[in-house]
């Protein structure tokens, strides 16, 4: 175990260029040992902020404008400024002004959060042992090489090396729930030779270096060496790994205190701090059509400008038009270049018709998400009372890709099951035992042999106490309780199983486990070494030595990881037993031992302590080394665990089937037990035909013809079945072996075969999926595979551990489940959820919801702007094209920003177009807003169509209104203005009451925002028109509002351009409706009757009971709302009453 | 965005992997308020746009544009209007040598008649226009082209007016007052109207100049620097319009209230038009008694002091005379589009009957059962 380092060419010493070496305590190393380059390190201030109070004007300002957007306004601001345009720079100013303020508030309030809570980690105390002495002094003052002390419940202020703890046995429990979210307690190693440090000053007395890696994210992984220096003796190496590195962030429980920690990264080297940088971008399909949308809006703001500069010149062609007597330019002007006037020109009239790209609608698509996601934290369906968390949305970006999913790729553990284990049985040699605690339910009868606890003879005890053993390895007690803390349920279960057994495990103290028999002794082990489990090799052992001076290997893992490692045992019989579990759903482990002699041990911990050593490729060389070291086993058994399904799991299944999705179930499991939960989650029915793409198969028959045949099966099947696909469907299973050697094939010999597209083709006709002994990094390509196939479908995976993270930041929606496997998941989502159930609400209602929602924010945002620009472009065909604009410049300002903003910004929060009852009821609506169904181009074009349509009602009803003639009663005449606000007024209610009738849910605050907004239009327009404002340099508005009111005419025209422009959409919604209902419509249709319907039947039942009971009234609000539950029951109710 | 967490969240750590039943505290404090408002569930009406619902809506705007329409029509078909075109292209036109010999330098002005016969009588109160055709009064340089405060009276204005009135800015080094294109292209010609009698004679007709502007206009915006009284001591140090032919303040000698900036066709050509065709108020023919026509039926002559060029930029003058009805000028087209609409609305909703007919009985499942 101990090995000593020469300094110089020893076993993992290699010259690695990014490491670090920290003296601790700052005390020089002993001369000659090498040469000591200071290094520089940061101090320990945690800096999260962005700005500092000077920079932040400056630098808030470059990263606002470096958003394409901004910049767009911005170029737009100062070509105002800079050339004489019919606007004024304010119109464009005030709008950016605002967003820019806006954002810069938020994301300096943000900052000064970011500031205080900074101020208060940088400066609460820290003890550091100084002079053998401890003092106490601010975080930010920690320099690396520091010894701290720090005490229970206290957080670790930097990332620590732990030197010696309060607990006997140099270990200390640690959570880590700030860091990562589990709050599980994890245990954490002193350095051995450091371990029996208890004062300040035998701390101080230390003489050491650290060597380590330079910062790295990555929280689970450290690779470091420690050389402690004697009196006059080599030093002593010893390797350090992620078990001895505290994480700042992280908090010391049930451990009195540490002492002599030392401190190896500081400030924002810690890997906390490394770890707060933001994740790559998710971009929704909703987000890619808008900015499509927008591309053409730009181009017909640019061919509008184009074409009206070439009128332009054409039109002034002859002097008298250019230049009339009345109207002359000026000098400046004459002198111009006529190059340079048509470019002027050309931008004036982009100035002019710039809003038709409004800033706000960037500002109120990203309140509405921003806003938007609250609803899904609010959410008390997706609360859960056991976990205490409801959902949480981490990114506010992809709420609408709720609503478009097509592929649902899951884990099986801890996302479709519990993951909350239950000991079922074990089988030693064939025989099978069953717990007590168990045995009286329907499992008893799927144990065939019940040769029970009584019959166990003695000679299997040992076997029982190995597998407690090997149970143990995980497990580390807590306090002095009943409950066993692990970082698996899988060992709980197990340990508790064992219990029931009699065997039981009583602690891990100094390296002894301590087992208590069903004789009531207690035997001892020395635990030499662990081999860590990795989800590659699938299993994990231990080496130690038995009281009797045994050297035992146990191992436990994945059935076929051990089985091609056995020598000898029971093997079919074992085999059998597994086999059978694994096809009723139980998750199985295998456990193996050999017998280590006193060479074989010391070659073993050779080859290990060599690896551990390594500075590079540590994680390599260990699995080298596990590799010759774990071989030659002894069977010793099985046991089976059962991992139940999750409530309600097959009921979302299946829900997600009728809307259209594709469920991939992906798992590391193996494939009986994989299928059996599918089975139970009705992911396969019994109608569903199995399609088998295993190893098992491919052996027998080649790749390519088992692929070729499959896909004849399912074309076959497609062609007779012709028109009701649905009716019969296929489930496909394949595992990671096949799945490698389909994804290789295609590498190697690139187009010929194409066995990737076969397979694409294979799993379009396959309705649901088993991917089964799949490593984490498969499940991810199997997310991108289908990602990148040519429908670019949009998925989504849902997991629970680690090992899912990696998928989960492939999909286009990363859902993580915050399961008992730890909060890796979660932190790495983009949503997270306490239950796989809460799938089903969480696409189907808010999904749905928030698909509709933003489809009408982006087309009804364009829609406005056509209807507003497009007049101003008509009044240029008659004003000589000199970019008149048509309105004020208060109209031309206000008019996205107050005028119709809040409406549609709280249109697209609350509106409900279906009840969430309905949308739960019948999941088959979500087929209806698939393959981003709202923004395609046809819809886009109708949009942009009705908004051309209506503005053309507005500029030539106010055109043929205006021609030639008075509409007063006083014979007097109005002027342009009079004209642009007119225009303004039918535009204002047209736009707004467009909205009004695609309104569907009519809260309080619809009316409230329509009503009110509609309202605010008048007060504004008749203050803005009442006043000599003092501070304007024009008073065209003089007036303008009030005198158009007192022409009856004027009203006359303004109620007739709005109901005309109304009229065609309105037409369009009643014959779709009509004519060919969407499911959606339908929907709300047989809602509706069945409101009535239900109503019919209350009253009935209410006079027939004779009850006259007011409160049942069908207009009261509740029942209007909530039709489904309280009036059904009330029926229910009613009926068994008579 | 996600960077703020430093600041460790809730501490569960203490109850974890012990018991559950410790932090129930923290637990109560996660758990969202069950509001209407977060759940989702504020009661609302929710209205559906079927057949059935837009039917009557249709039906009734039928049934309420057409009357409505009908009206706009007849009252706007009993307006009785009549307009000369004066400019003088024409060789046969009276005006025609005015129109020729324009020059801006002529001291002596032009004068031409036109006679015309009303067919009908006019009753009430006549409403006596200028119109112009081609003159772009909505051309963006021509619009901005004013000073309001000047106009509003303001001393420092009117000594150094605004920029946008460029070029018509200064003239000789003085401020010009009334600056900017559109007070100096003021429409300056004088229209008189006689009716000649069955003798030959001519009788003037007496034409009202008070309340062709807006009162606002008048009362308000408009206002003269220093006071109505005094009007050359308030401009002295400004300089006239360069087309115009005398000062601002000798636009009505005759009447201080209708002088300087406040004068009444002043304003009402300082309110630009919407269109490049336009008419403007010019004056009121006041109905004398009730028993007599304002203007009957007869022989009538236009009497023109020719000022204003239109020519130059292909441009045309008219004289219109009109009465109003509560609605206004004549203009058929409100009255037009309200029938049209009305009955498209019906006939619509007449299509609509038949389609919920036909697709109602073919959609609807027989009954929802109890």
């Amino acid at each position: 175990m101990e090995c000593r380092l020469q300094r110089g060419p020893c076993v993992g010493e290699e010259i690695w260029v990014d490491s670090r070496t920290v003296y601790i305590g700052h005390k020089d190393p002993p001369p000659g040992a090498e040469a000591n380059i200071p290094q520089r390190y940061p101090d320990n201030r945690i800096v999260s902020s962005k700005y500092t109070f000077w920079n932040f004007i400056p630098k808030n300002l470059f990263e606002q404008f470096r958003r394409i957007a901004n910049f767009y306004f911005l170029v737009i601001f100062l070509v105002q400024l800079i050339i004489d345009t019919p606007t004024s720079p304010v119109t464009s100013g005030l709008p950016l002004f605002f967003v820019i303020t806006v954002t810069a508030i938020k994301q300096g309030y943000e900052d000064w959060l970011r500031h205080k809570a900074d101020c208060s980690i940088n400066e609460c105390p820290v003890d550091v042992v100084q002079q053998g002495k401890v003092v106490r002094t601010q975080s930010h003052k920690l320099r690396v090489g520091d010894i701290v002390v720090v005490r229970e419940d206290e957080t670790f202020p930097c990332d620590l090396i732990l030197l010696s703890s309060s607990r006997h046995d140099g270990t200390c429990y640690v959570t880590t729930a700030s860091l990562d979210g589990e709050s599980s307690h994890k245990t954490y190693y002193a350095v051995q030779d450091t371990m029996a440090f208890r004062t300040e000053q035998e701390v101080d007395s230390l003489h050491a270096t650290i060597e380590c890696e330079q910062p790295q994210p990555d929280l689970y992984k450290f690779v470091g060496r420690i050389n402690i220096y004697k009196d006059k003796e080599e030093p002593l190496a010893r390797p350090l790994g992620a078990e001895n590195l505290l994480l700042r962030g992280a908090t010391l429980k049930n451990t009195q205190h540490i002492y002599g920690t030392v401190a190896v990264y500081t400030g924002m080297e810690t890997k906390m701090a490394l770890n707060y940088q933001s994740k790559s971008q998710k971009r929704s399909a909703v987000e890619k059509s808008m900015n499509a949308f927008l591309i053409v809006y730009l181009c017909i703001l640019i061919s509008k400008a184009v074409i009206n500069t070439v009128l332009k010149y054409a039109w002034q062609w002859s002097p008298d038009r250019d230049e009339p007597w009345y109207n002359h330019r000026t000098e400046n002007e004459r002198q111009r270049h006529m190059v340079i006037r048509a470019f002027t020109d050309f931008l004036a009239f982009m100035v002019l018709f710039n809003y038709i790209i409004p800033v706000s609608m960037y500002v109120t698509v990203e309140m509405q998400k921003f806003l938007g996601s609250y609803f899904i934290t609010w959410d008390e369906e997706m609360f859960d009372e056991e976990l205490g968390e409801g959902a949480q949305v981490n990114t506010s970006d992809l709420n609408e890709e709720l609503g478009q999913v097509e592929y649902v790729f899951t884990d099986k553990t801890g996302t479709l099951t519990e993951n909350n284990m239950e000991f079922i049985e074990c089988c030693v040699d064939g025989n099978v035992y069953i717990p007590h605690a168990i045995c009286n339910g329907q499992i008893l009868s799927a144990a065939s042999s019940i040769d029970m606890i009584d019959s166990s003879p003695g000679g299997y005890r040992r076997v029982s106490i190995v597998q407690c053993m090997i149970v143990c390895l995980g497990i580390h007690q807590g306090r002095p309780t009943s409950f066993y803390i692990s970082s698996s349920p899988d060992e709980v279960a197990l340990v508790e199983g064992m219990k029931r057994l009699g065997y039981t495990y009583l602690r891990l103290k100094d390296n002894y486990m301590e087992i208590l028999n069903k004789d009531d002794e207690i035997e001892r082990f020395e635990l030499l070494h662990v081999l860590n489990f990795d989800s590659v090799r699938r299993r994990m052992s231990v080496i130690v030595k038995s009281s009797s001076g045994e050297y035992l290997l146990f191992c436990k893992g994945a059935d076929s990881s051990i089985f091609p490692r056995i020598v000898s045992g029971k093997v079919e019989q074992v085999k059998a037993r597994v086999e059978q579990n694994a096809i009723e759903g139980l998750r199985t482990l295998c456990v193996a031992y050999r017998r280590l002699s006193e060479s074989e041990y010391q070659e073993a911990c050779h080859h290990l302590n060599e690896a551990k050593l390594a500075l590079q490729d540590r994680e390599q060389r260990l699995a080298q080394a596990y590799d010759i070291i774990e071989r030659d086993f002894v069977l010793l058994g099985a046991t089976a665990v059962e991992d139940r399904l999750q409530e309600k799991a097959a009921d979302t299944i299946e829900s997600l089937h009728k809307a259209g999705m594709k469920v991939w179930v992906l798992t590391g499991d193996k494939m009986e037990t994989a299928a059996a939960t599918c089975y139970a989650s009705k992911l396969f029915r019994r109608s569903t035909q199995i399609l088998e793409l295993t190893k098992k198969r491919t052996e027998e028959q080649s790749l390519h013809d088992v692929l070729f045949e499959l896909n004849r099966t399912v074309l076959r099947q497609r062609s007779i079945s012709g028109l009701s696909v649905d009716c019969l469907d296929f489930g496909l299973i394949i595992d990671g072996a096949t799945l490698s050697a389909v994804l290789k094939a295609n590498q190697e010999r690139a187009g010929s075969g194409n066995y990737r597209e076969i397979f694409l083709e294979i799993c379009r006709n396959c309705s649901a999926v088993l991917c089964c002994r799949m490593a984490p990094l498969q499940k991810a390509q199997i997310v991108k595979l289908i990602k990148a196939s040519k429908e670019h479908p949009i998925t989504l995976a849902i997991g629970d551990g680690a090992n899912d993270v990696s998928m989960i930041l492939e999909a286009h929606v990363g859902i993580g489940i915050m399961g008992k496997e730890g909060r890796q998941a979660a932190r790495n989502s983009d949503y997270a959820i306490p239950k796989f159930k809460h799938l089903k609400k969480m696409l189907l209602v808010h999904g749905h919801y928030y698909y509709i929602r933003i489809a009408e924010l982006v087309q009804y945002f364009f829609y406005k702007n056509v209807c507003f620009i497009f007049p101003q472009f008509l009044y240029q065909f008659f004003c000589g094209f000199s970019q008149q604009p048509l309105y004020d410049t208060a109209y031309l300002t206000l008019y996205n920003i107050s005028f119709t903003s809040l409406p549609i910004l709280l249109y697209s929060l609350v509106e409900q177009h279906i009840t969430m009852e309905t949308l739960k009821r019948d999941p088959s609506l979500y087929r209806d807003i698939a393959k981003n169904s709202l923004l395609r181009w046809p819809v886009f074009l109708y949009w942009t169509c009705l908004g051309v349509f209506d503005a053309v009602i507005f500029f030539f009803g106010a055109y043929f209104l205006f021609d030639n003639t008075t509409f007063t009663s006083n014979g007097q005449m109005f002027g342009n203005w009079t004209f642009g606000t007119l225009v303004f007024t039918v535009l204002v209610f047209t736009v707004t009451l467009k909205l009004a009738l695609d309104t569907h849910h009519w809260t309080w605050i619809n009316h409230f925002v329509i009503w009110g907004s509609l309202l605010f239009y008048v007060i504004f327009s008749l203050l803005w028109g009442g006043i000599i404002w003092p501070f304007l340099n024009y008073q065209r508005m003089y007036y303008v509002f009030m005198q158009m009111l007192s022409s009856g005419p004027a009203w006359l025209s303004i109620i007739l351009l709005i109901t005309v422009s109304l009229l065609p959409d309105v037409i369009k919604k009643v014959l779709c409706r009509t004519m060919c209902p969407t499911a959606t419509e339908r929907a709300q249709v047989t809602y509706c009757h069945q409101l009535h319907s239900e109503t019919k039947a209350l009253n009935c039942l209410v006079s027939r009971l004779g009850v006259r009971c007011l409160s049942l009234s069908c207009k009261s609000i509740p029942l209007v709302n909530h039709p489904g539950r309280p009036l059904g029951s009330l029926i229910a109710l009613s009926n068994s009453m008579i | 965005m996600m960077a703020s967490s430093y600041n460790a969240k809730e501490e569960d750590g203490h109850n974890s992997g012990a018991s559950n039943n410790g932090g129930a505290g923290v637990v109560k404090s996660k758990k969202p308020d069950n509001t209407a408002f977060k759940q989702q569930r504020l009661p609302a009406w929710q209205p559906i746009l079927t057949a059935g619902t837009v039917l009557p809506a249709f039906f009734v705007i039928g049934l309420i544009f057409i009357p409505i329409g009908i009206g706009l029509f007849v009252s706007s078909n009993n307006i009785k209007e009549f307009e000369i075109d004066y400019t003088g292209v024409d060789i046969n036109n009276p005006c025609y040598n005015c129109a020729k010999n324009f020059s801006w330098n002529s001291t002596t002005p032009c004068v031409c008649s036109v006679p015309f016969t009303l067919e009908q009588p006019f009753e009430s109160n006549v409403f006596m226009y200028y119109g112009l055709s081609n003159f772009y009064q909505n051309h963006r340089r021509y619009v901005k082209s004013r000073d309001d405060s000047q106009l509003n009276g303001d001393q420092s204005a009117l000594k150094n007016p605004s920029k946008e009135c460029e070029p018509y800015r200064t003239s000789e080094g003085q401020p010009i007052a009334p600056c900017g294109a559109i007070a100096n292209s003021l429409f300056n010609d004088t229209l008189e109207l006689y009716h000649i009698d069955s003798n030959g004679t001519r009788n003037t007709i007496p034409l009202v100049k008070k309340g062709i502007a807006w009162w606002t206009d008048k009362h308000v915006k408009f206002r003269n620097p220093g006071g109505n009284n005094n009007l050359t001591v308030a401009f002295q140090g400004t300089s006239k319009p360069v087309n115009w032919r005398k000062p601002v303040y000798e636009l009505d000698p005759s009447d201080p209230e209708n002088n300087g900036f406040i004068n009444e066709d002043f304003i009402v050509w300082m309110r630009t038009a919407a269109l490049p065709t336009f008419r403007k108020l010019y004056r009121i023919i006041q109905k004398k008694s009730s028993t007599t026509p304002t203007l009957p039926s007869g022989k009538y002559l236009l009497e023109i002091t020719y000022n204003y060029p239109v020519l130059s930029f292909d441009g045309r003058k008219r004289m219109i005379l009109s009465t109003i009805s509560w609605m206004g000028g004549k203009n058929p087209f409100l009255g037009i589009a309200y029938i049209t609409v009305g009955s498209i609305c019906f006939f619509l909703g007449v299509v609509l009957l038949i389609i919920h007919h036909k697709y109602d009985t073919r959609n609807n499942s027989p009954d929802i059962p109890n």
